[in-house]
């Protein structure tokens, strides 16, 4: 943490992954190696990416080939190209200069999660923070149970990381499931929508976590159906997204009832946010 | 009880000589495009003085020569707001070197010391709300310096307005704490009532007359008064839960019937804390500088996410507004984010006013049928 919050640090873009075509990778190092040795981070974390002189936007902290537990020298961050900011990001090329300020937020609950069941449901593409935490999961394998990734996308081909997923499958005490509203014609998984795999799920309720991540009808549907299932509402968490311009607390813009996003979240326990997921307008 | 020392109303220049003395750029109500607001003094005569006023729902009109006293009026629509959060301020600037590195440097914060003459109660207490929001773990630099230069002088409430219902949020009209010196107007001058340890200071150097206890007990009894006359009030002090039990009541449709989304309501409301930052390039190319402004729950752009706005309806966002101002201010900073200044009932175009919603709205509290 820098001493002036609103301060970035420099960062420079070491490698550039294309990861479709409207999704890249940038692997930052920052340039002050004090400030890179102070950097302490973990899964579902962000950071907040200054693009010189076109604005900062939040981006999930998606561990560099090192895991978590050792130091994370070298950040990833997985853009999607969607507006003015992101669109200019995923152009930067390595040797190129930009601004970091982080990490920021509460991530996903590695600690509650030891020695449990974890099953990890995503939804929509490109799910940066959820991918990020399989990944972790996959590098610290002994300290968990069983793993499950149950994957939801509409078309089959905004499905990102195909060979990941497969790759995950072929593992020891892991369940992939995955589902395309519109799947093409290799297509081997569930046709419809994520919360119908649930049932599927090799689910012990009295040691299982489940983490949640996408758009919040599926992650609310999601969650109702872990209880119906079994689950305390305590052990599910999910990640939020909403408006970040400040991500201290102060800018007001990522409220959500009570709750600021950037620093009581993005990740909350679902007691916390349960009263309002789904109201229109919050 | 203690009588505090008085200062005859012609001895004033005196306090601004001493402020002026100690370094401090001095600002008081000074009437302006027909409303109260604070600006610089230099000399004691610029304070208004002889002015009242009226205030109601999109109603604000101060009328001249109507008293002897220069604090007979309530509020006008600036706070203490705009002198430690600025409405729209630099955050840092960015350099691009001739190698393509960046260079980030934090804005200055030799913010010069100003002296407050008029604060009110509830003021006061919306500077407490933006301490806690602004001095948390990650404390706003600017705000820092800003809230430590400023030496504030209060004055009790006489006058409250038809709008005003401090008494109620439990905020006013009285004021106790959180300020350097406390002054009780009247006819003929002020009792000066050091608050703070700097205050006291000050008030030694003042030419202070010995307080008359009767006199004092009669400039007590107006404040009291001033309490008991509000007209408005809130239902109670914690509406969380009332609040959003409610979040389907028709009300709120009817709300947004009339409400334009204008947002006045939040640029003159001291507690209001939203803003939106920019980055805005220098002509040269070689500089930026991050800025923020004053945002408001009512613009567009503060629910964005990439395609979507989240409070696409004036019914959203005022339900927003409403349900955050005194509701979920209980969650995040132990109480409600009102202190009952009214000031956006007088300054709404439209005349909407939050205590007469929260009656409609909160009805396990009111007892009222819908
Ligand atoms: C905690 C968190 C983690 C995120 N992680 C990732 C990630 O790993 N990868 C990724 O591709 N995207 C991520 N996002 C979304 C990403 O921040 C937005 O896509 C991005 O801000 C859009 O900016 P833009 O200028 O390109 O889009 P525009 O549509 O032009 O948006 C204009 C401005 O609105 C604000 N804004 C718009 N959408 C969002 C949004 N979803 N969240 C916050 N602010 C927004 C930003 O200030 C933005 O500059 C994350 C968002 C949050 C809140
Ligand atoms: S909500 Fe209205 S009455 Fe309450 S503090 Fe804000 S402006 Fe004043
Ligand atoms: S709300 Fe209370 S303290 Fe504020 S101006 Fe009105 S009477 Fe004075
Ligand atoms: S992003 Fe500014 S308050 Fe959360």
């Amino acid at each position: 943490m820098t001493i002036n919050p609103y301060l970035p640090l420099e960062a420079e873009v070491i490698e550039r992954i294309q990861e479709t075509p409207t999704i890249v990778t940038l692997r930052l190092r920052l340039t002050d190696p004090d400030a890179r040795h102070r950097f302490y981070c973990s899964p579902g974390q962000f950071n907040m990416l200054y693009l010189y002189g076109v604005g900062e936007v939040p981006i999930s902290i998606k561990s560099g080939p090192q895991s978590f537990l050792d130091q994370t020298l070298l950040l990833d961050h997985t853009i999607r190209a969607v507006g003015r900011v992101t669109r200019a990001l995923v152009e930067l090329q390595p040797g190129a200069r930009l601004g970091v300020r982080g990490p920021y937020g509460r991530g996903w609950p590695l600690k509650e999660a030891q020695g449990k069941d974890v099953h990890v449901i995503t939804g929509g593409l490109g799910c940066a923070p959820a991918v990020s935490m399989v990944h972790e999961l996959v590098k610290q394998r002994g300290r968990f149970g069983r793993i499950s990734v149950v994957q939801g996308v509409k078309h089959a081909d905004d499905l990102i990381w195909r060979e990941q997923y497969e790759h995950w499958a072929k593992q020891p005490d892991t369940q992939v499931l995955l589902a395309a509203d519109q799947p093409d014609a290799t297509w081997r998984w569930h046709q419809g929508m994520v919360t119908g795999l649930l049932d599927q799920l090799t689910l012990n309720p009295d040691r299982s976590i489940a983490m949640l991540c996408g758009p919040e009808p599926m992650m609310r549907a999601s969650a109702e159906r872990l209880i119906e299932l079994g689950l305390e509402p305590e052990q599910i968490w999910l990640s939020m997204e909403r408006n970040m311009q400040c991500a201290i607390g102060h800018c007001g813009h990522c409220q959500f009832g009570g709750a600021f996003v950037c620093k009581d979240g993005p990740v909350f326990n679902y007691p916390q946010v349960r009263e309002l997921l789904g109201v229109r307008g919050f | 009880m203690e009588i505090p020392g008085y200062l005859p109303r012609e001895q004033l220049q005196a306090l601004l000589e001493r402020l002026q003395q100690q370094g401090y750029r001095c600002v008081g109500p000074r009437v302006r495009e027909g409303a109260m607001v604070y600006d610089d003094i230099n000399h004691a005569d610029q304070l208004a003085v002889g002015y009242t006023q009226t205030q109601e729902p999109g109603h604000y009109r101060l009328k001249a020569g109507s008293t002897v006293r220069q604090f007979a009026w309530a509020n006008g629509p600036q706070a203490l707001k705009p002198l430690t959060f600025a409405p729209r301020e630099e955050l840092w600037c960015a350099q691009e070197q001739p190698d393509g590195s960046l260079k980030f440097h934090p804005a200055a914060t030799d913010y010069e010391p100003v002296a407050v003459i008029g604060v009110r109660a509830c003021d006061l207490a919306a500077l407490r709300l933006q301490e806690q929001h602004f001095l948390d773990s990650c404390a706003d630099p600017q705000f820092a310096v800003r809230r430590r230069s400023l030496f504030l002088i209060a004055v009790n409430c006489t006058h409250p307005a038809q709008t005003c219902f401090c008494a109620s949020t439990g905020d006013g009209p009285e004021v106790d704490q959180d300020c350097d010196l406390s002054l009780y107007e009247t006819d003929e001058g002020f009792f000066v009532s050091a608050v703070s340890p700097a205050g006291q200071q000050l008030a030694l150097t003042l030419p202070l007359e010995h307080g008359d206890a009767e006199l004092f007990k009669q400039a007590c009894a107006e404040v009291t008064r001033a309490g008991e006359a509000q007209v408005r009030r809130v239902p109670a002090k914690n509406l969380r839960d009332s609040l959003f039990a409610q979040l389907d009541h028709p009300r709120w449709k009817e709300v947004a019937e009339r409400c334009l989304s204008c947002g006045n309501c939040t640029q003159v409301c001291p507690t209001c804390f939203c803003h939106s930052e920019t980055s805005v390039p220098s002509v040269d190319g070689h500089q930026t500088t991050h800025q923020r402004q004053w945002d408001s729950c009512f613009s567009p752009g503060h629910s964005y996410i990439h395609g979507i706005t989240l409070r696409k309806e004036t019914e959203q966002r005022y339900r927003q507004w409403l349900t955050h101002k005194f509701g979920s201010w209980h969650d995040q900073y132990g109480r409600s984010g009102c202190v009952g200044c009214g000031r956006c009932i007088s300054w709404c175009p439209v005349g909407i006013d939050p205590t007469e919603e929260l009656d409609v709205i909160c009805t396990d509290v009111t007892g009222r049928p819908e």
